[in-house]
């Protein structure tokens, strides 16, 4: 991954399994929303292949690529809802784009993703009428509008206070269970990395390369390498 | 895909079978409320058999809704134990927070005469508001004059430039272009007299007194006047200015001042400036088609215009800039916090200050007529 000539992280190699909760960490400014943006298809690699069971964004047709985008949910740091738009017409947007379900169907679906997260009742709101941690919440319905098999997640519980970002990580985890989806969380929340990650990928800003893989947990009780102890452990182990 | 079996103590069992998915053929819903009704009287309890289920998602779980809203009002229970373990846990997610009742600040449908109250109270309330923006504003220029003013002279550089020499290919174009529609225009009615010759004072005074400010004007709103509503509209929405007022910066000192000052100080003299090309551009078509010859021209435009005419549209292009940036940039401070808002920052800037410059100018026009001037 690089800007220009600006490298940002190399030698990334790892393996995304169906039904994990995958955790993309490191510390401020190593490149964990730039390599989700790669794996999303919205930055493409300098060198490289990101492959979605064994197809590459890249290679694919615009039909094949609008396909494999279907299948995919993404809440952004800020929700990145559309402002100019009801919460309802938020979650609408993506059935309209890709289904070809009647208008009482859209409703009825649009109901049913908003009380999954709890907000039933507003879908007549607009996102500057409700709280962060409701637009993180609407902003999940909408990443989840389409049944997505894989779900990204930016920072999730960036900007919410402890009790917030708790309950959404509850959230996440119930759905994933329920869905049976695939979730990639980008995070360095310590909290919520040991709460819901079962597989992880730990990328370094000065090596500019991924220096641990596995469980959190896992890291936690058996990585010996310091920067990854540090993290872990907020810096308490020097 | 669902078939209903009723069983002995007013209970319904449903078995779901096949694909119950977005893509496939929902279940007519009134069908079903028909077939429940008559499956069972008085039905008490209705449970499930998945075993034949393929596939599921979303589909099933607003049925399933659905359902469940059918049973509670009508006293029935529902018994999910047959579905699926993860659409048991979605149902049950989707139940935990019950149903917001009150409807949204922005959902209540006015009658008409309320709206015409609200059109008539917002409308006065804006005509306070930039009344208030411009004496503001004008505080704060006297503090500029007393050298109290806190806004960094880069910023005022780079307005400046943006307003002045940044604007200059435009503003030559359309003004050639006018002087030019001019000259064609008085050409047509001109030459049934043999007067072609006045054609130099009709595109020199229109120019002058009218058009050069006049379009230089209109140019700018749409140029720099909506910039300055977008660009303050999205400091707005990412709360720069809340950031401003909190250190103590007055956001007129150290927004709008030099935005205005930087287009009051630009525009008399692009103004002039596009009297300069409006001539030209009259020139070219004359001294083209025509047979009028140069010398001729310059001598006849030099006769026609006085240093009033000069004057009438410079004072006229100082009033247009104060209305342009002071419309730009109130509007941009009134902007709301989305980016629908800012657009409508945006485009109010520019309808308010077109507005106000062609009522200045029909003013003006008007005074100046009566004044004899």
């Amino acid at each position: 991954m690089a800007f220009g000539d600006l490298v940002i992280q190399q030698d990334l190699n790892f393996t995304i399994q169906r039904g994990d909760v995958f955790i993309i960490m490191g510390s401020s400014g190593c490149g964990k929303s730039t390599l989700l943006r790669h794996l999303l298809g919205l930055q493409s690699p300098a060198a490289g292949r990101v492959l979605y069971a064994g197809h590459s964004f890249w290679e694919l047709d615009e039909h094949e690529r609008k396909e494999l985008m279907s299948r995919i949910g993404v809440l952004y740091q800020g929700g990145a809802l559309w402002t100019a738009m009801t919460l309802a017409e938020n979650v609408a947007l993506p059935l309209q784009q890709y289904t070809r379900l009647s208008p009482a169907e859209i409703d009825e679906l649009v109901a049913y993703k908003l009380s999954l997260v709890g907000l039933r009742g507003f879908e007549h709101y607009y996102p500057s009428e409700i709280s962060g941690g409701m637009q993180k919440r609407a902003g999940l319905a909408r990443a989840m509008a389409l049944d997505p098999e894989m779900l990204f997640f930016d920072e999730p519980s960036a900007g919410l206070d402890p009790v917030s970002a708790r309950l959404l990580d509850d959230l996440i985890l119930q759905l994933s269970e329920s869905l049976g989806a695939t979730l990639v969380v980008v995070t360095h929340e310590l909290a919520s990395i040991f709460a819901i990650g079962n597989n992880s990928v730990f990328l370094d800003p000065e090596s500019r390369t991924m220096i641990a893989q596995g469980d959190p947990k896992v890291l936690l009780k058996y990585s010996e390498d310091p920067r990854v102890r540090r993290f872990l452990t907020r810096g308490e182990e020097q | 895909m669902l078939e209903l079996t009723s069983h002995a103590d007013s209970i319904v069992e449903i078995s779901l079978s096949g694909k119950w998915t977005l893509m496939a053929e929902p279940v007519p819903w009134p069908r079903l409320v028909k077939d429940l009704e008559r499956a069972q009287v008085p039905l008490k309890e209705i449970r499930f058999d998945c075993r034949e289920l393929i596939e599921w998602d979303s589909r099933l779980l607003t049925f399933l809704l659905k359902l469940h809203a059918y049973a509670e009002q009508n006293d029935i229970s529902f018994v999910g134990e047959g579905l699926p373990e993860g659409a048991r846990g979605l149902l049950a997610l989707s139940l935990t927070v019950p149903e917001r009742k009150e409807s949204s600040p922005s959902d209540q449908g006015p009658s008409l005469l309320r709206m015409l109250g609200e059109w008539t109270l917002k409308k006065y309330q804006g005509g306070l508001l930039f009344t208030r923006f411009v004496g503001e504003w004008l505080i704060a220029f006297g503090r500029f004059l007393l050298g109290r003013s806190s806004f960094r002279r880069s910023d005022f550089s780079y307005f400046v430039q943006s307003a002045g020499a940044d604007a200059l290919p435009i503003v030559s174009l359309i003004s050639i272009l006018v002087g030019s529609v001019l000259a064609f225009v008085g050409a047509v009615q001109l030459q049934m007299f043999g007067a072609e010759i006045y054609i130099a004072n009709l595109v020199s005074l229109g120019m002058l007194r009218e058009m050069g400010a006049m379009m230089t004007a209109i140019v700018m709103a749409g140029r720099t006047g909506s910039a300055y509503a977008a660009q303050l509209g999205s400091m707005q929405v990412n709360e720069e200015i809340d950031a401003l007022k909190t250190l103590g910066i007055s956001p007129m000192e150290f927004l709008v001042l030099p935005r205005s000052l930087a287009l009051i100080l630009m525009l008399p003299l692009l103004c002039l400036w596009a009297d300069a090309l409006g001539i030209l551009g009259g020139f070219f078509v004359a001294v083209g088609l025509l047979d009028i010859s140069p010398l001729e021209y310059l001598v006849q435009t030099r006769d026609s215009i006085t240093l009033t005419d000069l004057s009438i549209g410079i004072v006229k292009s100082f009033i247009f800039a104060g209305v342009i940036s002071l419309a730009g940039c109130l509007r941009g401070l009134q902007s709301g916090r989305n980016s629908a808002a800012v657009g409508q920052a945006t485009t109010s800037a520019m309808v308010t200050a077109i507005l106000l410059i062609v009522v200045w100018d029909a003013l003006t026009t008007l005074i100046f007529n009566r004044l004899g001037i």
